[in-house]
């Protein structure tokens, strides 16, 4: 058995881990409150030219965009979104293993992957696992900002108008509540708009200066900003894990406080009778 | 006086939303404004100034760094870009983007390995898994 001052210094440790888990917690709650607010200041931008694309999509214009075109598929870009820091439970590993099932599934059919990562875990585990990374981005932040954004996922969209890949994944952790956060997969591109309600009307825009710019354009942020969309997202369930993950761990660390204590107190109590003992069996002898 | 309603928008955050009497905004073929049932157009925008007639003489202005005015004959709405957009501009956020990717790579030796990263995710798991059947004994 350990003695007491071994224990009464493993709960000095313990406590001070405790402390540390506890704050990263707090911090985690107030952060993930902001990030939450952020991921819903993007959904007027996202909702408005989405609206925009689905129009555009259904209407007939003379020019068809790549975008909209569907390709038999020989290679796949994936733009995989994960955290920069650890300590968020299994937040990433969940997302790597909903990444790895597609990757497989591509695999077996032959076709090759390209991915662009976002975060230091995604750039970390694609380059282990020796997937091909064409753009990555790292430090992200608790704000990120989309011109973080643009660069790694031009680098697709221009393989992807050069033919190189015949279409896009984002991969990402959905914000479902503090408590549960789901990773999941969407198509970019070829854009699968969605059903305008508005086209029964027939109606179709004036494009200044011609439809190929305007589309060009449109497409290009609309990917952009569900890529955006993303990332801010996963900021919030990064918060969110990591805030459970520290509340577990801070109870974990009070559970083996009270265990390490009630050794201590043992070891005591053992001590003091031993010594009783002692006495009482040297006064008989005496 | 008719009004239109007007949306102006960032990737980041909502900007401006409420009624007009007449959007001028930057087009790329030059400034257009816009009146209430104004026939749907949709075009790119130049870095400059969105300028709303709020009606008794008020005006409000906001400056966008480009984006995209569309136009329907009751809704505006711009979705303005935050950051300085250029072909040339993107280009180099490209190829910085991949030559980090290179960079983070310059070590990485063996091809993909679909099953030995799906081995090590699996034991993964097991260890979590392990660990929480401890913590409940």
């Amino acid at each position: 058995m350990a003695g007491g001052k071994e224990i009464k210094t493993k709960i000095a440790s313990v406590q001070n881990t405790q402390k540390i888990t506890a704050a990263m917690e707090m911090v985690a709650a107030s952060k993930m409150r902001k990030a939450q607010d952020q991921m819903f200041a993007t959904r007027p931008y996202a909702d408005r030219i989405a609206k925009v694309v689905s129009h555009v999509a259904s209407s007939n214009t003379e020019y068809q965009h790549p975008f909209l075109i569907e390709r038999e598929l020989k290679r796949a870009g994936i733009v995989a979104v994960a955290t920069d820091r650890g300590l968020c439970g299994g937040l990433n590993t969940n997302m790597f293993k909903k990444a790895l099932n597609h990757i497989g599934e591509l695999d077996e059919k032959g076709i090759e992957i390209e991915v662009v990562t976002f975060g230091n875990k995604a750039q970390g585990f694609f380059k282990r696992i020796g997937a091909k990374i064409v753009a990555t981005a790292t430090h992200l932040g608790d704000t990120p900002e989309i011109a973080q954004v643009i660069g790694p996922v031009q680098t697709l969209l221009k393989a992807y108008m050069a033919g190189e890949i015949d279409a896009i994944y984002l991969i990402g952790n959905e914000f479902v509540n503090t408590m549960t956060q789901a990773p999941k997969m969407v198509r970019l591109v070829p854009v699968e708009p969605a059903p305008d309600e508005n086209y029964a009307h027939h109606w179709d825009y004036i494009y200044e200066p011609g439809s190929k710019e305007v589309l060009d354009q449109v497409l290009e942020r609309y990917i952009e900003s569900l890529v955006y969309q993303a990332i801010v997202e996963n900021v919030a369930c990064e918060m969110a894990a990591r805030m459970i993950a520290m509340k577990n761990a801070t109870e974990n660390a009070g559970a083996m406080i009270d265990e390490l204590n009630l050794i201590y107190n043992r070891e005591r109590q053992a001590g003091i009778t031993q010594e009783i003992s002692e006495i009482v069996g040297g006064a008989a002898a005496v | 006086m008719a009004t239109i309603q007007v949306d102006i928008v960032s990737a980041e955050e909502q900007i401006f939303s409420g009624e007009a009497h007449m959007v001028y905004a930057p087009a790329v073929m030059g400034e257009i404004g816009v009146a209430p049932r104004h026939t749907p157009l949709i075009s790119p925008l130049k870095p400059g100034e969105v300028r709303l007639d709020m009606g008794d003489g008020k005006e409000e202005f906001f400056f966008i760094s480009g984006g995209i005015i569309e136009v329907q004959p009751h809704l505006v709405t711009v979705l303005s870009d935050t950051a300085i957009r250029a072909h040339d501009l993107d280009e180099a956020a490209a190829l910085e983007a991949q030559k980090r990717a290179e960079d983070a790579l310059a070590d990485q030796q063996s091809d993909l390995d679909v099953a030995k990263a799906k081995a090590e995710l699996a034991a993964a798991a097991a260890q979590v898994a392990a660990i929480k059947k401890l913590k409940k004994k």
